[in-house]
């Protein structure tokens, strides 16, 4: 089902050595020399208990946070050799993000929710609004696109929190425990469509806690005390 | 490799030339167009109207206030100001300045308003003295009324024919002396208003004749108004002529100009001039009395204390923004988080903050300038002034509120700014 890795390819993610320490005295250890590689097309999903370091690894694959050693390569760029805007330039055009939460904003539609990201995207390309209901159609909300986030499901909100993230085209989508917040009849759903994506070609790291939601994805890691480990 | 897998390697390969020509060498920063921020910043602030509006009012009140105070000091000045036109800004006396006893006096000629008004300025100019009656007492009726006291003392003024055209004066009844009865030095006399009413003359018809002391005086007329020479109001005014030979007036006392306005301070330089050629320094020409810098000074105490008011308002609205601005940047840490994953920069998120309170502040200032402007309005319609306001006040208004706004937010900006994407996206929800 899932489109076969593009294995020939430069991974998007190449992550070697990886340390992330938190304060000193003494200092809390999140990720303990994290190596890890993402092929284009790959579902990878990182597998772990709370405070193995899963979410620090996604918030430094996604530029949100820095690690203190080791080196990030993403699609051919050294991380470390870039600026703040530059990082943030990253975000807006190369990573998507879903939350555990949704991250909604409560007092804008759906269509103005998926849109807020395309702000920072100064002069990318096309319509907004056209852009934003073809990719609401994509996830299956295109009957929702003037509702307010309150008015919808919890499974709603997540797909609009997909939608904005796949507006901006994306060429890696992280996952922070998308389903988290949700029954399993409609984190089943919501799995079922990024499988959909996966198979669209679209690159998916997913963190969860869950093994039953981890074995959705084409490929399993585990995590344990900042420490990786591929699963068979 | 089977043929599916190389036509999957040859579609990825395309993809990736399309992809790296979109990127070259570097990525592109994160910017974000000046609309789109505003657009950010308005739908900010219309998320929680109630919680904007109740936070827009400080700068409305203080503003509103400002505007309100500076509208209605010009206004109350320009009344002031047009008083002033009528009256003192197109006055000149002039007097004979007070020599040493054995010097020869100073004196105004007799002729003073026809030598006056050949100068070019001058609209009127009249005599005015006083006459020396001693302890003459003005009556009515040559019979004491144990009623009523009938013998009054009253001031009795000597007047050219010119004076009651300079000091505007106007008559209830009757009519004003003319050069005639002054040359012939007519007993007749002309009352104003205070001096009648205490007398008990209300009009000439009964052709009423006063008797200042042992001389008697037919009352011609009565005035109603003069403009100037307040004096006059209460006085017994008689010709000049008949002052000269019943009373022995050695020369006019002083002479009252009118001016066209802006012109006293010329005719006062010239008058002395055209009065006493040969020694014009013995007379002194008075124009602008000191009465109208008292009064500025009391109203500019007065707009002092209500900018002062105006200026403790703007500053509490200042707080009052910051304080809101921090409590949603506090609420907001999520969004906060967010759209730091969305791309934005530490600067985006304070420019939006920085322009969510600078659009209240300016918000504030322009209802805050409309409501001062219409109090200007309706206070001057309720007193009949004509309301001044300077055109620059209420555009400034908005631009205070704004910069006041800017500052406001600046802290709760920074402190926006100032999260980690991370613990902003954790704590917030």
């Amino acid at each position: 089902m899932a489109a076969a890795p593009d294995a020939g390819a430069p991974p998007v993610v190449d992550v070697r050595g990886l340390w992330r320490r938190f304060g000193a005295d003494p200092p809390v250890e999140a990720l303990r020399g994290v190596d890890l590689r993402i092929s284009r097309g790959e579902w990878v999903a990182i597998l772990g208990p709370s405070g193995s370091g899963k979410s620090t690894l996604l918030h430094v694959i996604g530029c949100l946070d820095q690690p203190t050693e080791g080196t990030y390569v993403f699609n051919d760029l050294d991380i470390a050799s870039l600026s703040d805007r530059e990082r943030a330039g990253l975000r807006s055009r190369e990573f998507g993000f879903v939350f555990q939460s949704f991250h909604l904003l409560s007092h804008r539609t759906v269509a103005e929710n998926v849109m807020v990201g395309e702000v920072y995207r100064k002069g990318f390309r096309g319509d907004r609004r056209e852009r934003a209901a073809a990719v609401l159609e994509r996830v299956g909300l295109g009957h929702r696109i003037d509702f307010q986030p309150t008015k919808l499901s919890g499974g709603e909100r997540q797909r609009t929190a997909i939608a904005r993230a796949l507006l901006g085209e994306p060429r890696l989508l992280l996952c922070d425990e998308p389903t988290g917040n949700l029954d399993s009849a409609t984190a089943g759903r919501i799995l079922d469509l990024f499988q959909e994506l996966n198979a669209q070609g679209l690159t998916i790291l997913m963190i969860t806690h869950a093994p039953e939601v981890a074995e959705r994805a084409g490929r399993r890691v585990g995590i344990v005390d900042g420490i990786l480990e591929e699963a068979a | 490799m089977t043929g599916r897998e190389r036509a999957v390697a040859a579609l990825g390969g395309l993809r990736r030339r399309a992809r790296s020509r979109r990127e070259v060498a570097s990525v592109p920063p994160a910017s974000v167009s000046a609309r789109d921020l505003a657009a950010e910043a308005v739908a900010g602030l219309f998320s929680r109207p109630g919680r904007t509006a109740l936070t827009v009012l400080g700068t409305v009140i203080g503003l509103g206030a400002l505007v309100a105070t500076l509208g209605l000091t010009r206004t109350a000045d320009n009344r002031i100001v047009g008083r002033f036109d009528e009256v003192a800004a197109t006055e000149v006396v002039v007097s004979a300045r007070p020599v040493s006893q054995d010097a020869v006096p100073n004196t105004l000629p007799w002729d003073a308003p026809a030598r006056l008004a050949r100068l070019n300025g001058v609209v009127a100019a009249g005599n005015l003295s006083t006459v020396e009656v001693g302890d003459a007492l003005v009556t009515t009726s040559p019979v004491s009324d144990p009623q009523r006291r009938t013998d009054l003392k009253l001031a009795v003024d000597a007047a050219s024919v010119d004076l009651f055209t300079a000091v505007r004066a106007t008559l209830r009844s009757g009519r004003l002396f003319d050069r005639g009865h002054s040359r012939r030095g007519d007993r007749i006399a002309v009352l104003g208003p205070n001096a009648a009413e205490r007398l008990g003359i209300t009009g000439v018809e009964q052709l009423p004749a006063i008797s200042v002391g042992d001389e008697v005086f037919a009352v011609a007329g009565v005035l109603d108004s003069v403009a100037r020479q307040h004096d006059l109001l209460s006085a017994v005014i008689i010709p000049e002529g008949t002052a000269r030979t019943l009373y022995g007036l050695g020369s006019p006392e002083v002479v009252v100009i009118e001016t066209d306005i802006g012109a006293t301070a010329l005719i006062a330089e010239q008058a002395p001039f055209a009065l006493a050629p040969a020694k014009p320094q013995g007379l002194k020409a008075a124009y602008a009395p000191e009465q109208k810098r008292v009064r500025e000074a009391v109203q500019s105490d007065l707009t002092l204390l209500f900018l002062m008011l105006g200026a403790v308002s703007l500053i509490v609205g200042a707080i009052g923004i910051a304080n809101v601005t921090l409590v949603s940047v506090m609420e907001r840490t999520g969004e906060i988080g967010l759209r730091r994953a969305l791309g934005a920069t530490r600067r985006h998120i304070a420019c939006q903050f920085l322009l969510e309170s600078s659009v209240m502040g300016c918000v504030g200032g322009i209802v805050g300038a409309s409501l001062g402007t219409l109090v200007v309005v309706g206070v001057a319609a309720y007193q009949g002034w004509t309301p001044v306001l300077d055109p620059l006040v209420p555009i400034a208004a908005p631009l205070i509120g704004a910069v006041t706004g800017f500052v406001a937010g600046t802290y709760p900006a920074l402190r926006a700014a100032r999260m980690e994407p991370v613990d902003a996206l954790r704590f917030g929800t």
